[in-house]
């Protein structure tokens, strides 16, 4: 009997003190892009051995886990403490606000305050977290194969036709499968649009019809596709609005010219190395302008957690700017943090190439429309990439001519604004 | 005085295996007696499948009047206490056609281009599945060389994860897959098969035969392998051919067997989701989308998911699946009538 006792007492102890370890729990949902998985466990070591009380778990999830899976979990009112997410308005509702719990609110609002409303409900004041990194939809073009080619790269005002064009040249003369590829995404295909004169936007702040300018580029694209000069792999190698790059053909020397943006920098330094010359080459014009898409991931904390506080301490210890500015030289990304941005960076590549890429990134920024600044934070933005990823994708396998999957996007786009009821 | 019986030799060890059982007997035996004087006898039947009924209550029934009950309900929000009742205004957007047979007349056109590919997809895997896994077993069954060997060889890929399976199959047919480099050894040009719509389609159906005609040609074998060897011996004394004899001995003796595979197939093949969903994606364009990953996206994986829409869909796959299993209900009865008759 005193011993069954004595068993009993030993197992209570043991559920309470793992009870304990778990209430010092804080979860992060992250994918990676390229290196920045292993940049972050090293800075959450560091953290942890600072304080000793709470524990960090770091969940490397794929980033189909996070568009797929995750918004699942925070509809179930469950999930990480903290994930590293793009689609951040619309899911805006499932974020803590951190403004009661960080240490400082006016540090955040000073350095992150240009981004904040990208992942808050409209109207609020909150503090949901904070852009691990600013992104710029952006082309890339291999060099060497331009170079053997004897096709001169085209300038900064080059149009998507220059390009195209030029592209076609190269692959031509370099036996190359692929002259051009896009990434199968709404936000990356929105760049082109928005460079064509679209405008998503209706007067009543919802999402409006697809105008001339949207129809002008997309025609052009799945004519593209059809003829060859766009990978045709991309998009139609899956149905619905799943995300496809196209980063290892270019890795694999197979492409000319790839359009997707600048957190592939990191991942072709390290991929491609010294196999070949890439440049980064902003993005092309169309008549009415030559922007890209800016956006970026986030990292947000979840309003489910059981662990504000910890979390808190965590988020702030990886907003501190030294930690931001490490995080961002190492990993090769572009902060959001004004004053990281203020003081520079020394980004912690030999990589000429890399360097010059983030250069001609940074100078992008300058072009971008007010439209496509305004975009992320835009509740319907990835209702309309969605959208028109799936639709635009049948009508390049020959599914359905470009007016029906103009017309099949408008309608999918408003079943879905009638179904969220809003 | 009665006489002790002599105990035979080894009861010993019998007795001393009997006596946890006898007192685990002896522990239960009381508490049952009390339910049988509460219940009487025929309550008893019911006391014993109760907690097999009360897991598939819980884990089948239960789900499914709750996915019935999401069906009937629109908006996208999860738990359904959040959602709006809205009738059976799912089902009609689903059945909005001007044109069954043309699924861009339909409001939901990605749903009947799913379901039109479901079937065209169950017609020929099955028919081809049957077709495999039959001859295999008829093979398999014969006196070969190193036979077990080979036995397990077309087992092996049923213990395979279909993840696995569609990775694997991924990697040796994608552009720059093993293939296309094979092909392009022997001077040919290589071909993405995946972007091809016919290609990616037999691909959809050659994988999952691949993947499950182990499964299928143990279930038959093990049929074979049941039909008594003196009938094809008076067979070959009477001068029968091999052939009257498999149309005669052989497909009739294994038909049980065979209507279960056939049932069992076309169950799987409706249901066909995961190595496919790996392997091409639902692609080229949607030309291997099926239902269940019509469903999936439509429920999980799309900007603004509509629990609602995918919940009745689901429930129109799941009637689809009753009527499969109830012909398989009629078919099994039917052949033991026959059975019991002969």
């Amino acid at each position: 009997m005193t011993k069954t006792r004595t068993m009993l007492a030993a197992f209570a102890v043991g559920l309470l003190t793992s009870t304990a370890a778990m209430a010092g729990d804080v979860r992060i949902m992250w994918y990676s892009d390229g290196v920045e998985g292993e940049v972050l466990k090293d800075l959450l070591n560091r953290f942890m051995k600072e304080n000793p009380g709470i524990n960090v778990i770091l969940d490397n999830v794929s980033y189909s886990v996070v568009r797929e899976q995750l918004p699942v979990q925070l509809e179930a009112g469950d999930g990480p403490d903290i994930a590293r997410v793009t689609n951040l308005k619309a899911q805006s509702q499932h974020w803590l606000d951190l403004r009661p719990l960080v240490a400082d609110a006016a540090y955040w609002d000073t350095n992150f305050g240009d981004q904040a409303d990208w992942m808050r409900p409209d109207g609020s004041n909150q503090i949901s977290g904070f852009m691990t990194q600013i992104t710029i939809a952006g082309g890339f073009a291999n060099k060497t194969l331009f170079d053997q080619a004897g096709v001169a790269i085209p300038g900064k005002d080059a149009t998507w036709d220059d390009w195209a064009k030029a592209a076609r040249q190269v692959a031509e003369s370099q036996q190359v499968p692929f002259p051009m590829a896009l990434d199968r995404s709404g936000h990356r295909l929105s760049g082109p649009n928005l460079s064509y004169g679209a405008n998503y936007i209706g007067a009543d702040g919802k999402p409006a019809p697809l105008d001339e300018g949207s129809k002008a580029f997309l025609e052009k694209f799945v004519g593209w596709i059809a003829d060859g000069t766009m990978s045709k792999d991309v998009w139609v190698s899956a149905a619905g609005s799943t995300y496809r790059a196209a980063a290892d053909d270019f890795i694999n020397g197979q492409l000319v010219y790839y359009y997707s943006g600048s957190w592939q920098v990191p991942n072709f330094s390290t991929k491609i190395g010294s196999n070949f010359d890439w440049v980064a080459t902003g993005s092309p014009c169309g008549p009415a302008s030559c922007t890209g898409m800016t956006g970026g991931a986030g990292l947000v904390a979840i309003k489910y957690t059981k662990n504000p506080e910890d979390v808190a301490k965590v988020m702030d210890y990886l907003a501190r700017e030294d930690i931001v500015k490490e995080f961002s030289e190492r990993t090769l990304f572009l902060p959001a943090h004004k004053g990281v941005l203020a003081k520079g960076l020394d980004f912690k590549t030999d990589d000429a190439q890399a360097q010059a890429a983030l250069n001609e990134f940074v100078a992008a920024a300058g072009s971008l429309s007010d439209l496509a600044r305004k975009l992320p934070g835009w509740h319907w933005a990835d209702t309309v990439y969605g959208a028109l990823v799936t639709r635009v994708s049948q009508a390049a396998a020959g599914e359905m001519p470009l007016d029906e999957a103009v017309t099949r996007i408008d309608a999918d786009i408003q079943a879905k604004v009638k179904d969220s009821g809003l | 005085m009665k006489a002790e019986t002599p105990r035979p030799a080894g009861s010993g060890f019998g007795e001393a295996i009997m006596v946890p059982v006898r007192l685990a007997m002896g522990l239960v035996d009381a508490p049952l007696r009390w339910v049988q004087r509460k219940l009487g006898l025929g309550g008893m039947a019911a006391f014993f499948l109760l907690p097999n009924m009360l897991i598939f209550g819980i884990f089948v029934l239960l789900p499914f009047f709750i996915n019935f009950a999401y069906s009937m309900t629109g908006g996208t929000a999860l738990f359904l206490d959040d959602r709006t009742f809205v009738g059976t205004d799912q089902y009609a957007r689903l059945f909005d056609c001007s044109n069954y047979i043309d699924p861009n007349s339909c409001t939901e056109d990605t749903f009947w281009t799913a379901v039109g590919n479901t079937a065209w997809f169950v017609v020929l895997q099955v028919t081809l599945m049957i077709l495999f896994s039959l001859v295999t077993a008829l093979i398999l069954n014969r006196e070969l060389m190193a036979r077990s060997f080979w036995r397990a060889v077309f087992f092996f890929p049923v213990l395979l994860s279909p993840v696995v399976v569609g990775l694997i199959w991924k990697w040796i047919l994608q552009r720059q897959g093993l293939l296309n480099f094979a092909l392009y050894g022997f001077g040919f040009e290589p071909y993405t098969w995946l972007n091809d719509r016919n290609w990616a389609f037999a691909a959809a159906v050659g994988v999952s035969i691949w993947a499950h005609m182990g499964f299928y040609t143990l279930i038959l074998l093990a049929g074979l392998q049941a039909i008594p060897k003196d009938l094809y011996e008076a067979a070959e004394m009477d001068g029968t051919r091999p052939a009257r004899a498999f149309w005669r001995i052989t497909l009739p003796l294994l038909m049980p067997n065979l209507l279960v595979v056939i049932v069992l197939v076309l169950i799987r093949a409706v249901q066909i989701f995961d190595e496919v969903y790996v392997l091409t994606g639902g692609g080229p364009g949607t030309s291997t989308l099926y239902l269940t990953q019509y469903i999936y996206e439509t429920g999980f994986a799309t900007q603004l998911r509509n629990p609602g829409l995918a919940a009745a869909a689901s429930i129109l796959m799941g009637m689809v699946l009753v009527v499969l299993t109830l012909i398989q209900l009629g078919l099994g009865r039917s052949s033991e009538k026959k059975g019991s008759r002969k």
